[in-house]
């Protein structure tokens, strides 16, 4: 009877959002982020880059999914017998990957459109396994659903980066497709920079190199390259 | 036999799963230190990739759609069902292999278990549904896919073991090169946007 007392205690101790739970959330922002140093999850969203809204978007839902499949398998993870546990975990996944799919379908199908199926690949985004795997396993529900969140932003950050830069240098918009769209540079007189008429900006053309699926890998290795300058802690030695 | 060239050439050059649609890019990165290990993943990868595709396209054709079995628009199950098939798939191989062939499954070694999260096998089915092919350029989409992934994991893993007698400044070292050379490779294969696959066809 004490023990358990004793254990209710401890259980009571535990801050609903203390600086354990705040580093929970903000450590893969930098240190440890999941695409950059954790090198989980550039499988399935690279293609999506090229502009800011579709990126935001997947963002979002990446985090949802690991938030949510974080939360679901740290609530049954004492009842999952080991042998079979990647399977449960697929399945969790798969299910909530579908009801995103879904409801994405249903609420903006230009960008389900869009996506296609790179929304379907959530499922084997090495984020939400590697979280699940790594965290979710051993630690409990509310715990387990901030690491997911802040994965997923994590993760989410550097996807927002990298359309940022692909966006304005290829296409000289940004939020090109949603209702916020803002046109920067191009030529003609709807953007706000037009390069027709502009003095200053009249050498400039949009690099279509940015569209390609190369620029993505290139501005993600920079990436790294800036944020292993910054942190020499992560260099890789081998 | 035109058609399976077309669709094979188009997806093993012209749309390589790696180099234009960043499919299987974890392990991409993971096991291209070596040669020897890269050789491994990518024959395994051929493997499963030409066994799930038409196996994947059957239970869509048969089960899932509206036509099929149940008479049900099941196609929202596709996610649940298509990854169950392929973990299933991926251990059903690793058991045949082993079982026939000894040396091959040492040199597979722990790559065919790994292979069930490659997002190339899943995003392979996504796209053969979302493309409406058949089952004979099914069957040349995995094969075809599978040889691209392996092409570009070779030359990858090639790359790497000589670069590392390269001055390469020590913050890019390992991944931010590996990125660099990935898109650097990714320009090259653009190159190959000129072949026609249609001709195959004529």
């Amino acid at each position: 009877m004490a023990e358990i007392l004793e254990k209710v205690k401890i259980e009571e101790k535990e801050p609903f959002f203390g600086p354990k739970e705040k580093k929970l959330l903000l450590d893969p922002l930098m240190d440890n982020n999941p695409v950059t140093v954790q090198i989980l999850g550039v499988c399935s969203s690279l293609a999506i880059t090229s502009l800011v809204y579709p990126s935001i978007v997947m963002a979002i839902s990446v985090t949802l999914v690991t938030a949510f499949s974080n939360y679901f398998t740290s609530l049954v993870r004492e009842y999952i017998p080991k042998q079979v546990r990647m399977i449960v975990q697929l399945v969790i996944i798969a299910t909530l990957v579908t009801i995103v799919e879904l409801a994405l379908k249903a609420l903006n199908f230009p960008i389900w459109k869009q996506l296609s199926v790179y929304i379907g690949l959530i499922i084997t985004n090495c984020i939400v396994m590697g979280r699940l795997e790594a965290y979710a396993m051993a630690n409990k529900p509310w715990r387990s659903f901030l690491d997911g969140i802040g994965n997923g932003l994590g993760y989410g950050a550097i996807l927002v980066i990298v359309a940022i830069i692909r966006e304005i240098l290829g296409k000289g918009t940004l939020f090109a497709g949603s209702p916020v769209e803002i046109k920067i540079i191009g030529n003609n007189a709807t953007y706000l920079i037009d390069t027709t008429t502009s003095t200053m900006f009249g050498w400039y053309a949009n690099n279509n190199l940015m569209v390609l699926p190369a620029a993505a890998l290139f501005i993600i290795g920079i990436l790294i390259w800036i944020h292993r300058t910054i942190n020499p802690k992560l260099v890789d030695i081998s | 036999m035109g058609d399976f060239l077309n669709v094979f050439i188009k997806t093993a050059f012209i749309e390589n799963m790696i180099l234009s649609y960043f499919l299987g890019m974890c392990s991409y990165l993971a096991v291209s230190k070596s040669v020897k290990t890269a050789l491994g993943l990518g024959v395994a990868v051929i493997f499963v990739l030409g066994i799930t595709m038409p196996m994947n396209w059957l239970i869509n054709e048969y089960l899932l759609k509206e036509t099929g079995f149940f008479g049900m628009d099941l196609t929202f199950l596709r996610f649940i069902l298509f990854i169950a098939v392929i973990a299933a798939l991926v251990q059903l191989v690793e058991m045949v292999v082993e079982k026939f062939s000894p040396s091959l499954y040492n040199a597979l070694g722990i790559f065919l278990p790994l292979i069930t999260v490659n997002c190339a096998i899943l995003g392979g089915s996504l796209f053969m549904i979302s493309r409406e092919l058949d089952l004979t350029k099914s069957v040349a989409f995995g094969l075809g896919g599978g040889f691209g992934w392996f092409l570009a994991i070779v030359a990858l893993a090639a790359i790497r073991e000589k670069i590392q007698y390269s001055n390469v400044p020590p913050a890019l070292r390992g991944l931010g090169m590996a990125f660099i050379l990935t898109g650097l490779m990714g320009m090259a294969f653009m190159s190959l946007m000129g072949i026609d696959p249609a001709a195959f066809t004529k």
